[in-house]
């Protein structure tokens, strides 16, 4: 039988667990999104090493689990004398997440951008900046933004293994509540259903937040 | 106590990786077998089948895979039924794939011309003969490189088992590192492992792309 009424008495702390998955969430879009662009722009305008260097760190986080980046951040960083909170070593190890991820997304719509726009650019007397942010990157952005979006929530889903460090985020305040009333079903059920609504509702706002951002096209 | 030197760490390391590698192809023969079931399903114009299939995406893919992996591990024992670590593993992992080919499978079967379909009817063909001798051997063509590339995923969530306990590569990390207390040494070693896993068949998965695209 399932009891879902053991755990109306914890709903605090799924509140203050879910407050912490999306404080995290937010941040880590916002630095991760913004370390990717850094990133793209350096890899596809960049010099040799800039590209060699964003390369190598694309591949590597891209090629690992991020549990072991993070369990790399935490555990082995103070080995060599970096000392990190859990909560900062998980907001580190998102934000290197995502830029990575985001990295090659941004990357490959600054790749569409045709190369006529930027000789047009530059026959009209703008400077290598201006290009950048007034012809390359909104067309860019509005090309990947579904695919940025989704690796946004594919990160905040992620997130979940921060618990493992005691980040006191959803998944912990689960395993909290699973460990005193031992409703693991229950409580890892309702969880799960958070995470769902957390992810459907981040999907809306980031779909609200792309037709407020690329309105341009309508004004046209 | 037992002193562990550099090469018993790589050894253990080695020796545990033997299990990541098995995970990963069970739950990736897992989560192809039950995609290929989806994909079938979403393909028939029952209304009923295909909303299922977009609720089974929708679930799977809008909740962490470790929570998945709780609720197979933790939630079901509690239920009264008895499931291994490794069992636990292989059930998460097999609905965290056929969750994702599903989505990637239908983006590739999109990408033919609906013409094809039209014409297979024009021709008299059934819905499993155009499925087997018009569609499929197209929709691979399209869909291998992808899939090489989330195979890459799959290994990478392999790595949350070791929360429940399963000893793979990133548990034999983690016990090492308690009776070591050597974690840069340790984890250095666990990441490059699962990179020198993963890292060429995203090579591979680049190099199918780019063939691909030559040959269209």
């Amino acid at each position: 039988m399932l009891y879902f009424s053991d755990l109306l008495q914890y709903s605090d702390v799924f509140f203050s667990g879910l407050m912490t998955t999306v404080e995290l969430t937010v941040l880590t879009t916002f630095l991760g999104v913004a370390l990717g662009t850094t990133c793209a722009t350096l890899r596809q305008y960049g010099n040799l090493a800039g590209q060699r260097i964003v390369s190598v760190y694309v591949e590597l986080i891209r090629n690992t689990p991020f549990i072991v980046q993070l369990f790399f951040i935490f555990f082995g960083l103070p080995a060599i004398g970096i000392m990190l909170s859990p909560w900062e070593a998980s907001m580190i190890a998102l934000t290197i997440n995502l830029g990575a991820y985001s990295t090659e997304i941004i990357r490959a719509g600054l790749a569409s951008i045709s190369k006529g726009q930027v000789e047009a650019a530059k026959v009209l007397g703008l400077n290598f900046r201006q290009t950048l942010t007034r012809v390359i990157f909104i067309p860019a952005f509005e090309k990947i933004y579904p695919a940025l979006t989704s690796q946004c929530i594919i990160v905040m889903l992620g997130s979940a293994v921060i618990s493992q460090i005691s980040v006191q985020d959803l998944t912990y305040a689960a395993n909290l509540v699973q460990s005193r009333n031992f409703r693991a079903f229950e409580s890892y059920l309702v969880t799960a259903l958070l995470y769902l609504g957390l992810s459907i509702l981040l999907r809306f706002a980031f779909n609200a937040l792309g037709k407020r951002l690329f309105a341009y096209r309508s004004v046209q | 106590m037992i002193e562990f030197s550099n090469y018993d760490i790589l050894r253990n390391l080695l020796f545990a990786t033997q299990w990541t590698i098995l995970l990963s192809l069970a739950a990736f023969v897992g989560g192809t077998t039950v995609a290929l079931a989806l994909t079938a399903m979403r393909l028939t114009r029952n209304a009923i089948m295909r909303t299922l299939v977009r609720m089974y995406v929708e679930l799977f893919q809008g909740t962490p895979l470790l929570m998945q992996m709780f609720l197979c591990f933790f939630g079901l024992s509690m239920l009264g039924y008895e499931i291994s670590a490794w069992g636990a593993a292989i059930l998460s992992l097999t609905f965290f794939t056929s969750a994702f080919l599903v989505e990637i499978w239908r983006g590739c079967i999109d990408t033919l011309p609906k013409g094809q379909w039209e014409a297979s009817r024009c021709l008299g063909l059934s819905f499993l003969q155009t499925l087997r001798f018009i569609i499929l051997p197209q929709a691979i063509r399209v869909a291998t490189a992808p899939t090489v590339g989330f195979s890459v995923q799959v290994i990478k969530g392999t790595a949350l088992a070791s929360v429940i306990g399963f000893v793979e590569l990133t548990k034999v990390g983690t016990m090492l590192n308690n009776a070591t207390f050597e974690p840069f040494k340790v984890f250095t070693l666990v990441a490059l492992i699962y990179f020198m896993l993963c890292y060429p068949l995203s090579l591979y998965s680049k190099h199918l792309e780019k063939k691909f695209n030559v040959s269209r």
